[in-house]
């Protein structure tokens, strides 16, 4: 399967990556080569095969519905690269 | 005593529970070996005053009753996080990032009193097979044979090159495709990824998260074996971590392995396999098969199906763990222009502190999750992952207890010399070890002999769900009989 430009800035804008004009074709052309790459899975035949869910069957681990943590502003806003009376801070978002 | 660097992890303990060490005088030792060996560039966060202050306290607890580690120094992957230490994932979207708790394995490993002498280089979110994709540049292969610097390995390639180079007596590495297996064989020392589940991944920043495993690299199959067990426990901050007792993988040691079934699957035998690694595959045989094991040929037909179903899998986790650098909470954020909203900071922050290698794959992870697309590659790799493991669970029901194979494809490359290929060239590095991610099982790399330019080269050995101890047994048969001794020569 070949990945064109346009598919390669869509995918670009999905995982919020700014990717220059210019880098677009190469970045398709590498797009291309590992899905082609991928593309073996096609050969196999997966008819009836549930798809893989956990590692090991096990239940996951479930515990008490409870607060078991917390009251550490100071401790999460420690590494923001903008923080301002207790919150993280950002541009605008509402006009 | 300048060799103090060069003692293994077992022959260090029983030297300071003597007495006849400090874990004082043998921390000074790896911190001026590891003050001599910037060329190498493993140590990128050097942790001294951490060191000598945690080396202190195991001197004034030593004795019969220390702790499994106490005073031991090791080194730790820059993808843990260590409390007030930088922990940046070699990537320059967390520069600055010194994180407010410790993660369960490093703190697992101070609680038996470990000494951490620093963080250790590695592929930038563990993304790579070279250690060439770090923020801070390329760590060294302590391995020379010619006027080329060669690679570690990647990603735990700073974990490799320190544990090579009697840095430090061992240290953490973790394993999605074969990041602690893989280095380990580029550098003649031992590597083992557990169980999924065995150690918990709290703490260590994700990468692919139903692959991602940490596991130690250490000197030999013994200090394997007994770092492993500090590492492992069950923690009910990681819902995927095992309630599951851990066992005494030293204890395990007994090197008997009569009457134990080994498989050597035919698919593994890849078209342009270099006769040196055939030969090393044949010796490490014989070598088992000597020591009384049984050899059955087996068939694990959905082999060649690993490496694209992981390039679906993987970076479609990867691409939703790594969603959370966004630049509001920790680490970089770019700086906006006049006018710039929201969407511009995620952006502009993605493409400034993410490398090419980590935005390709979460840009790849991102196609293969959209609309449309979700079930023919996805969901079709989640299924050929189940059909990997499964030929797996029929060989184990037949009766074999552990799997032998090559670790890698060849010895160490030069650093550059992948540069002008394409990424699909780079992966083929983790052919014979990613199969083990997608089933979850243990594997271990185990030095078993030179390769004709030098280097050294080693085999995987495989084990059943669970049973690292008897897994850790047969490689250390396999290390006995292959007797590697071999070290790099000092240049740096």
């Amino acid at each position: 399967m070949s990945i064109d430009i346009e598919t390669a800035r869509r995918v670009a804008k999905l995982a919020r990556i700014k990717v220059e004009k210019d880098r677009l074709p190469g970045l398709a052309q590498e797009f291309s080569a590992i899905l082609g790459f991928i593309e073996q899975l096609n050969e196999v035949d997966v008819d009836g095969i549930e798809p893989m869910t956990s590692v090991e069957p096990m239940r996951l681990f479930r515990r008490d519905d409870v607060v078991t943590d917390g009251d550490q502003q100071a401790a999460v806003l420690k590494n923001a690269p903008d923080a301002r009376e207790g919150f993280f801070a950002v541009p605008k978002v509402v006009e | 005593m300048s060799d103090l660097t060069k003692l293994k992890i077992a022959e260090a303990r029983d030297a300071l529970r003597k007495g006849d060490l400090t874990s004082v005088e043998l921390t000074q030792a790896c911190l001026s070996a590891i003050d001599a060996a910037d060329a190498l560039n493993a140590f990128v966060h050097k942790t001294p005053e951490i060191a000598l202050d945690q080396a202190r306290a195991a001197d004034a607890r030593r004795g019969a009753d220390a702790p499994a580690l106490n005073g031991i120094p090791l080194g730790i992957k820059d993808l843990f996080c260590t409390k007030g230490v930088p922990s940046q994932a070699a990537s320059g979207i967390l520069k600055g990032f010194r994180p407010e708790y410790e993660s369960t394995v490093s703190a697992n490993l101070f609680a038996d009193g470990a000494v951490m002498l620093g963080k250790l280089n590695m592929d930038e979110f563990a993304m790579g097979s070279s250690n060439e994709t770090s923020v801070y540049g390329d760590a060294v292969n302590p391995w020379k044979i010619d006027d080329r610097m060669l690679t570690p390995g990647g990603s735990s390639g700073g974990s490799a090159a320190a544990v090579a180079a009697d840095l430090c007596l061992g240290a953490t590495g973790t394993d999605t495709g074969g990041s602690i297996r893989q280095p380990a064989a580029f550098t003649g020392i031992t590597g083992i990824k557990p169980t999924y589940g065995r150690c918990s991944r709290w703490g260590i920043v994700a990468f692919a998260s139903s692959l991602d495993q940490a596991g130690p690299m250490t000197k030999d199959v013994r200090d394997a074996a007994i770092m492993l067990q500090s590492m492992c426990s069950h923690d009910v901050k990681d819902s995927t971590s095992a309630a599951l007792p851990v066992p005494d993988f030293e204890a395990a040691l007994t090197g008997d392995i009569k009457g134990k079934t080994i498989g050597i699957p035919k698919e593994y035998r890849m078209d342009g396999m270099p006769q040196e690694i055939e030969k090393l595959w044949a010796d490490g045989t014989a070598m088992l098969k000597d020591a009384g094991a049984k050899i059955v040929d087996i068939s694990l037909p959905h082999t060649k199906y690993a490496l694209p179903a992981y390039y679906v899998i993987a970076p479609a986790e990867a691409s939703s763990n790594l969603a959370r650098y966004d630049g509001v909470r920790f680490g970089h954020r770019a700086k906006l222009a006049q006018g710039d909203g929201i969407t511009e900071m995620y952006e502009k922050t993605r493409a400034e502190g993410f490398g090419p290698e980590v935005q390709r794959r979460v840009m790849v992870g991102t196609y293969v999750l959209s609309a449309g697309f979700y079930d023919a590659y996805y969901n079709r790799a989640r299924r050929v992952r189940a059909l990997i493991k499964r030929d797996f669970d029929l060989a184990f029901e037949a009766g074999v207890d552990a799997i032998l194979t090559p670790a890698t494809p060849s010895s160490a490359f030069g650093l550059g010399e992948m540069a002008e290929a394409d990424p699909i060239q780079m992966y083929l590095n983790d052919v014979f070890t990613v199969t083990v991610n997608l089933a979850g099982l243990p594997g271990i790399a185990v030095p078993a002999g030179l390769g004709a330019n030098g280097l050294p080269l080693g085999l995987q050995l495989i084990g059943r769900p669970w049973e690292e101890g008897d897994l850790l047994n047969i490689a250390y048969s396999l290390e006995r009989a292959a007797g590697f001794v071999a070290k790099p020569s000092k240049w740096w």
